[in-house]
């Protein structure tokens, strides 16, 4: 084994060691709140308990991440490369492009999403972590939130800074911009919630990477037909706030209830 | 009411409720179907402006609303094998699937049977068809899911969830599908828009409708008696009428 | 009755390289789903037969051996002494 191999091990036992001592403080901290209950003060410290089950599981979550970058990277570099390809396939006429580039970002950045969402259950579950959080006494709503919303700083927050520069490639309209960094602001959190769910169907089975875009490309369909269009009626010029209005709707749609269907769905997978 | 439902709840009583129950479904659907389809192609009149290729029609209707009808009876079989832990009705939404995605793989194929003569091409990025094709999508990965899981208990509560899921999804697909084809609607105007039926059109039409409608009727009870089985195989009921069988 | 003769019926006046295409395809859609699920009552009761068998031969090979085990301790027992 060589230096190297044997340091890359070392830095992912002390991940796990860390990986289980907060969830060990999630238990703990909750155990405290439970024998508090009789306090008085027991409704406010619940509620500030539920806000440190959130940062808890959020700051692990972003500390795992930062430990292997190249999950960050990996993607990303997988959005650049197929939106890079576009035109090497179609032709470089800027009028083309600019013609399909909403349509080209948006598939790419689906893929991109979907690429990433495996990543969001599956190492935690063959750590046993995932059992340990569904048997804490806080709401799985919670906790699956945070997983989510770190999911999405990890996957969503990148392809929303490098989408302009791979806009310029590809000659978006000038009055687009601001159109393209509002739908994907609201869209891409809609993108990992709903492949949240599948993400937690599929965590239990083997081989679920090609299932799982199976099962949530065709939910992803109407942020797509919505912010390709309102990014399209930005480059004529005229008002898109209809289209991300819906956009907005769906996110708070899928805010509240794809993590209820994400909790149910990993009860049913870890069983 | 809860008192009269409960024995169906066993599955021992359903399935046998429905082995007694096919023989008279399958009469009816094959009575009905035979009327309805002579009917349709041979009786029925041409329509005006589209000639006899209108006789898809009788075809292409039926098994497009019963593709979308048998999801929501899937999603509602799901729900209630969700929230009251019925085991049957996870039996049925696991029969329902593959029938609804045969139903929609019908609705598309004769919908482009239809569009060819009527539309000059294939496949038109037609509101509904596009819709119908995701709803495909949609069984395909229900099916998928249930097949994944080597438990059938499991595969079955997982396939509900992704069944509620998509149920409450196929709205929303519908309405951004079908803006989405008012805004890019280009020199082809549907020309499958409500047809005005005349008498004579509308019963041969109810009469399939009926006829398909107890045809699935037929296929679901046929491959949820075999649910049943394969779900209650150690059970002694199953092994005395498998021993049965086939002495 | 819409059609003069056969021929007439099948040609539905020219377009009946759809109709029947239609037709056709939904009738072996519909068999191959109405023959396949009908044969999987039987493959079914097969499966089910199959691991019951499986299941009794298992348990007489553990009958069988544990017959065998009493004899041979006995056996044992039996030097012992």
């Amino acid at each position: 084994m060589t230096l190297k191999a044997q340091s890359a091990q070392k830095t992912e036992t002390s991940a796990a060691n860390i990986d289980s001592s907060v969830v060990r403080d999630i238990v703990i901290d909750s155990t405290a709140v439970e024998n508090s209950s009789v306090d008085n003060k027991a409704q406010l410290s619940q509620q500030f308990s539920y806000r440190h089950a959130f940062m808890l599981v959020l700051k692990r979550d972003l500390t795992i991440a930062m430990r292997h970058k190249d999950d960050i990277i990996n993607p990303l570099l997988f959005f650049v490369i197929v939106i890079t390809l576009f035109p090497l396939g179609i032709g470089p006429e800027a009028e083309t492009l600019s013609r399909i580039a909403p349509g080209i970002i948006w598939v790419a950045a689906l893929l991109a999403t979907l690429l990433s969402l495996d990543r969001l259950f599956k190492s935690d579950h063959l750590d046993g972590s995932l059992e340990q959080m569904l048997l804490s006494p806080h709401p799985i709503f919670l906790l699956v939130l945070a997983k989510i919303f770190a999911h999405w700083l990890i996957t969503g927050l990148p392809l929303i800074l490098i989408a302009p520069l791979l806009a310029v490639l590809l000659h978006l309209d000038e009055n687009s911009y601001t159109a393209l960094f509002l739908t994907l602001l609201l869209g891409t959190p809609v993108l990992s919630l709903l492949g949240a769910v599948g993400v937690a169907l599929t965590v239990g089975i083997k081989k679920g990477g090609v299932l799982l875009s199976l099962l949530v490309l065709p939910l992803y369909i109407p942020v797509l037909i919505f912010a390709t269009s309102a990014i399209d009626t930005a480059a004529l010029g005229l008002p898109y706030s209809g289209q991300l209005a819906i956009i907005a709707a769906l996110f708070f749609g899928s805010l509240t209830l794809a993590p209820f269907a994400v909790g149910a769905a990993l009860k049913v997978s870890t069983n | 009411m809860w008192k009269w439902l409960h024995p169906y709840a066993n599955p021992e009583v359903s399935y046998h409720f429905t082995n007694k129950l096919l023989p008279w479904l399958s009469a009816l659907a094959a009575i009905f179907l035979s009327i309805g389809l002579v009917w349709a192609l041979l009786f029925a009149p041409a329509d005006y402006q589209q000639g006899h290729s209108f006789r898809i029609f009788y075809v292409h209707v039926p098994a497009a609303s019963l593709s979308m009808g048998i999801y929501f009876a899937m999603a509602i079989a799901a729900f209630s094998s969700l929230v009251w832990q019925l085991k049957l009705a996870d039996a049925s939404a696991a029969a329902m699937a593959p029938v609804g995605a045969a139903f929609t793989a019908i609705a598309l194929i004769t919908g482009a049977a239809w569009g060819k003569p009527m539309w000059g091409t294939w496949w038109i990025w037609d509101a509904r068809l596009t819709s119908e094709l995701i709803l495909l999508f949609l069984y395909l990965g229900v099916i998928a899911l249930h097949n994944a899981f080597e438990d059938k208990n499991l595969a079955g509560k997982a396939a509900g969830i992704l069944t509620l899921v998509g149920v409450i999804n196929i709205p929303i697909i519908k309405y951004s599908v079908d803006w989405w084809n008012t805004l890019h609607q280009g020199s082809t105007v549907s020309k499958l828009g409500k047809p005005s039926m005349s008498l004579d059109m509308l019963w041969p039409f109810i009469i399939c409708f009926i006829g398909f409608s107890l045809l699935v009727a037929v296929i679901i009870c046929l491959r949820f008696r075999n649910e049943i089985l394969a779900r209650n195989s150690i059970r002694p009921w199953v092994r005395e009428l498998v021993q049965k069988h086939n002495s | 009755m819409q059609f003069n003769s056969f021929s007439d019926f099948i040609n539905m006046g020219g377009y009946g390289f759809y109709v029947w295409l239609s037709f056709g395809a939904t009738a072996l859609i519909l068999t191959f789903l109405l023959i396949s699920s009908k044969a999987g009552h039987q493959q079914i009761i097969n499966q089910i037969a199959k691991r019951k068998q499986r299941e009794d031969k298992l348990r007489q090979a553990r009958e069988l051996r544990k017959q065998q085990n009493e004899q041979q301790n006995k056996a044992l027992n039996e030097v012992t002494e």
